[in-house]
């Protein structure tokens, strides 16, 4: 697992294609919002939090296509899969390395968010914004690497994966959005906050569960 | 015995009653053989007779639909990660890295595969494919001859009990064609069983120890010791 991680992130250290490209995209959707809905100065309420999570859902899905484009291109996926490991290890290996890059387009997306949006609130509580990046991340992830991974054959694979990944992610992007939003009011309500993150751990155990179990039967039929 | 130990043991591969379909469409269908230690057998047959698709399920990577495949007396399905680890596959598309160096390659799959010293395992095959001076050179910045050579490494880090390949001689010059055969040669005399499916059969006369000519997913003959390749496969395949 930690193998895979760190040769997924020298390759991607290396090329700079995903983080680029990703980065990119959810700097322009970011920007393309801001001027459409900022008017003077004001943003609509909660609105940085709605755009926070559509960024980081369509650069998710533009990293997980291309993350496994790249695997597909050598055939190296089979490669990953034929060695003596535990197959769900070569799962879990992509999802972290899905999730850090997506940590690192955050790291620059939230303040980016916070001072386009007037949304300062967000940075004043760190460990909560953190709690709840981490954890929609790794749901988002949890899903996407599964079927990024079952799609690497089938022809539409571009097309396919928002089509397959959305509906079913679509509880995550709620709990996610709404924990992010508590965090907007200027006195954020610690147990709402708590609420909306012991959902989103539930969806990521239930989501990173599931796709263990179903990795290996998936991948070699 | 554990899994690991008793994989290291099996001395054949049998192939019985295998089908594999993909919907409605039989890529392969009730095909038998068993492959021993020591020899080196060739899946023959044009394009679509249903060889990759073999060597994928002899790979472990597809469940055949209907049949077994057995290694020795294990089954994949209970032993399928320590198997995995005596399987060795050179498959058509080349399993490397092209942003990754030549070394960070094999030395990635060396540790993949467990093998102590996994850096050091890795210049001493790239010393084998004749590249240690390319060792710090992206792979992408190889021709397809040095990426074959890489790859064939790759396939061998671990020191496979059973090597699969798929189709190898596409692309090599005459130097690593015969670089290539004195490595296959090398495993066999090693006691390593050697899968080799291609329909390059010059280079597979005189090689290969068997023959199971393919055709449209169906066994169409078959040879021990194969001699005068070129016309059995006209008289298997008709004129093709």
């Amino acid at each position: 697992m930690w193998l895979i991680l760190r040769k997924d992130l020298t390759v991607e250290v290396r090329s700079g294609e995903v983080a680029y490209t990703t980065l990119f995209f959810a700097v322009s959707c970011v920007l393309i919002f801001a001027f459409a809905l900022v008017r003077d100065g004001r943003a609509p309420e909660d609105g940085a939090a709605g755009l926070l999570w559509i960024a980081i859902a369509f650069a998710g899905t533009l990293a997980l296509g291309r993350t496994f484009e790249r695997e597909r291109q050598s055939e190296t996926l089979r490669a990953l899969l034929m060695a003596p490991t535990a197959r769900p290890a070569v799962y879990l290996g992509k999802l972290l390395g899905i999730v850090a890059l997506l940590a690192g387009v955050e790291v620059i997306l939230v303040p980016l968010v916070a001072l386009l949006f007037n949304a300062n609130a967000l940075l004043e509580h760190p460990a909560w914004l953190a709690a709840i990046l981490i954890a929609g991340t790794v749901g988002f992830a949890a899903v996407g690497t599964l079927f990024a991974a079952m799609l690497i054959r089938a022809r539409s694979r571009d097309v396919l994966l928002p089509v397959l990944l959305y509906p079913v992610i679509v509880p995550v992007m709620i709990a996610a959005v709404r924990g992010t939003a508590v965090l907007l009011q200027p006195e954020v309500d610690t147990q709402v906050a708590w609420f909306w993150l012991a959902l989103l751990a539930t969806f990521d155990v239930v989501f990173v569960t599931l796709a263990l179990w179903t990795f290996e039967p998936v991948m070699t039929d | 015995m554990t899994s690991a130990a008793a994989a290291d043991d099996f001395d054949h591969v049998a192939v019985d009653d295998v089908s594999r379909h993909f919907g409605r469409r039989r890529a392969v269908s009730r095909v038998s053989f068993t492959a021993r230690e020591g020899t080196i057998l060739g899946l023959l047959g044009p394009n679509g007779a249903g060889k990759s698709t073999m060597l994928a399920m002899l790979a472990t990577l597809l469940r055949p639909t209907a049949g077994a495949i057995r290694f020795g007396t294990l089954d994949p399905r209970a032993h399928g990660a320590a198997l995995r680890g005596r399987i060795g596959v050179l498959g058509h598309d080349l399993f490397l890295y092209p942003e990754l160096t030549a070394h960070e390659n094999l030395a990635f799959f060396a540790a993949l595969y467990q093998r102590s010293d996994a850096s050091g395992v890795a210049t001493r095959a790239l010393v084998r494919a004749g590249l240690a001076d390319r060792a710090d050179d992206p792979v992408s910045s190889f021709s397809r001859g040095m990426r074959q050579r890489v790859a064939l490494e790759r396939a061998l880090i671990h020191g496979p009990r059973l090597a699969l390949l798929d189709e190898p001689f596409t692309g090599l010059d005459d130097a690593s064609t015969a670089a290539l055969v004195g490595r296959l040669r090398e495993l066999r005399d090693g006691g390593a069983i050697v899968i080799l499916a291609t329909h390059d059969l010059e280079l597979a006369e005189g090689l290969i120890d068997e023959a199971v000519f393919l055709r449209e997913g169906r066994i169409a003959s078959t040879m021990t010791r194969p001699e005068g390749l070129r016309s059995a496969y006209r008289d298997v395949m008709g004129h093709r």
